[in-house]
């Protein structure tokens, strides 16, 4: 008895919170029929944002697999002083508000910045720009691949790299060879959940970016503004947009655990 | 249930550092580390070493006290406490449900905890407006309410602590609960005897990660807060309108304040987690 209702109370809550506002975007976004939904989408600003969202992810996600793969070897191989400080910084932005990671970027690179005059005397324009963006979503992202390489690492051990290393493999035979072989699980996962993230920045992106409609602006943004010029059927069908794409996420997600777990065994 | 999948999107504890020196990792390694520290220094520590120094150079305390930014740290705070604290509650029910009970659907239940940590924070707002919002289809809108930011809260930060507690929970010894059962112990007290003091380390993890991304939430905030000043003004948003209108200096004081509070709350709550771990054995 105490079982159901707990079983039921939890499922109420989920449904309440979660559930029924899912559903009911995709039932208000197709409230007038598919036409509506679709010249929204295909109109020139949504077309534009989906552009810069997919262009501001590919470009993010790289640099953090890099970085993350390098933060993994450092983090988990070597005996250092300031380990502690590293592993502090990369968490760092989980708990930094996207905002003030945004406004961190806009300061810097803003005309009086340690580095925005500097770049802009070179004519490069990061703020309210893509490079700014890239920057603000692979901060965002940065703890993604780190987090899910570093520990694969550990568990690793360096006996097979030593093996490689005496049996006189260069230093890049042996990252490409035994290395990036053995984390290719993890690293797809951080991949993906950094993916995810990048498309759906909004907070750091909407401070460095300027929010220009038709420049700037991706769909996270779009939707934004959409939203608050009265345009709810834009809004819902770049929104429900968004939600399907981070289902499939989920949904990639879940086989690949599944597929892990199968491979572990 | 063991096979249960416990979080594609969620946490996993640290593990422990492995310090090897060998010549080989080194040769292994190559330029990886190098890269990596040039780039966390450039990429992480510049930025934030920038808005500390702008912080520093204006009037820091001014900026504090403005009454509209002292109501949007306190109602921030506020509603990140309330937060943390209802997820700890509904985050140790959903854990429990997940590992102990058995249902048709579990795993699609299971798999729908990550879906806050996946979909896009703009469109979570939008997704609670259309149920709650002006129009609702159940006759509750509580747009521009400080409870219409706590529901926002709420969801974004749903997976925090059921992810932190279902592997916990997966692991606890059934047996000294079957035990305390036969001794005649109430199911009451057998939780609290015996499951509370196991998970309790890691719930309190959850609820200081979902207090600390409580405290910065934007997008799924901004557009069901209204952002009405003293009323549901909360600090994020603050500081988007502060850059907006040119005031970066406040915006920087209010935003090292933010970073300050969530990183000192993070510390405690982490150390105070494993001390309680240690004491549970």
């Amino acid at each position: 008895m105490a079982r159901r209702l707990l079983r039921y109370g939890v499922l109420a809550y989920l449904a309440a919170l979660l559930i029924v506002p899912v559903g009911m975007i995709a039932y208000r976004t197709f409230g007038h029929g598919l036409a509506p939904v679709v010249d929204a989408l295909t109109s020139a600003g949504a077309l534009h944002a989906a552009y810069m969202s997919i262009l501001v992810c590919v470009l993010a996600v790289p640099l953090d697999v890099v970085f993350g793969v390098g933060a993994g070897i450092l983090l988990a191989r070597r005996r250092m002083p300031a380990r502690w400080l590293v592993n502090s910084v990369i968490d760092l932005p989980f708990a930094m508000s996207p905002v003030v990671i945004g406004l961190a970027l806009f300061i810097l690179y803003g005309r009086g910045g340690w580095l925005g005059g500097w770049l802009a005397a070179h004519g490069i324009q990061v703020l309210f720009n893509w490079p700014g963006m890239v920057l603000a979503t692979a901060f965002v992202c940065l703890p993604f691949v780190a987090r899910e390489v570093v520990p694969v690492l550990e568990e690793l051990g360096t006996e097979q790299e030593q093996a490689a290393s005496v049996l006189g493999a260069r230093p890049l035979q042996t990252l490409l060879r035994i290395t990036l072989p053995a984390i290719r699980w993890a690293l797809v996962y951080g991949v993906v959940l950094s993916a995810a993230r990048a498309l759906g920045e909004f907070g750091a992106v909407t401070i460095v970016s300027g929010n220009i409609v038709g420049q700037t602006q991706t769909l996270p943004l779009y939707v934004d503004e959409q939203f608050g010029n009265f345009n709810p059927t834009a809004a819902y069908s770049a929104g429900l947009l968004l939600a399907v794409i981070a289902i499939l996420i989920l949904l990639a997600m879940t086989l690949l655990t599944r597929k892990r777990a199968r491979e572990h065994e | 249930m063991a096979d249960l999948p416990v979080s594609p999107l969620g946490l996993r504890a640290p593990a422990a550092p492995g310090y090897i020196r060998t010549g080989a990792s080194r040769a292994a390694a190559g330029l990886g580390p190098g890269v990596a520290l040039l780039y966390l220094s450039l990429m992480v520590a510049l930025p934030v070493a920038a808005l500390t120094s702008t912080a520093a150079s204006s009037q820091f305390l001014t900026a504090l006290t403005a009454p509209q930014t002292g109501a949007a740290l306190a109602l921030t705070v506020a509603e990140a406490v309330a937060t943390a604290v209802i997820d700890a509650v509904t985050g140790v029910a959903l854990a429990w449900v997940l590992v102990r009970d058995d249902f048709p659907g579990k795993r699609l239940v299971n798999a729908l905890i990550d879906l806050p940590f996946a979909l896009p924070t703009i469109v979570a707002g939008l997704v609670l407006l259309t149920l709650y919002g002006p129009g609702s289809p159940v006759q509750l809108n509580i747009a521009q309410t400080r409870a219409g930011i706590l529901l926002a809260l709420l969801f974004v930060t749903l997976p925090f602590v059921v992810r932190a507690v279902q592997p916990v929970l997966l692991a606890v010894d059934r047996e000294a609960e079957e035990a305390a059962a036969s001794l005649g112990a109430g199911p009451l007290t057998t939780f609290r005897r015996i499951v509370l003091p196991a998970i309790l380390p890691a719930t309190l993890s959850g609820a200081g990660l979902a207090f600390a991304r409580a405290l910065g939430e934007f997008g799924s905030v901004v557009l069901i807060s209204g952002n009405l000043p003293f009323k549901t003004m909360m600090a994020s948003v603050l500081i988007a309108g502060q850059v907006e209108s040119g005031d970066t200096a406040g915006a920087a004081a209010v935003s090292v304040t933010l970073l300050a509070f969530a990183l000192v709350v993070i510390a405690i709550v982490t150390g105070a987690a494993r001390r309680l771990a240690r004491r549970h054995g």
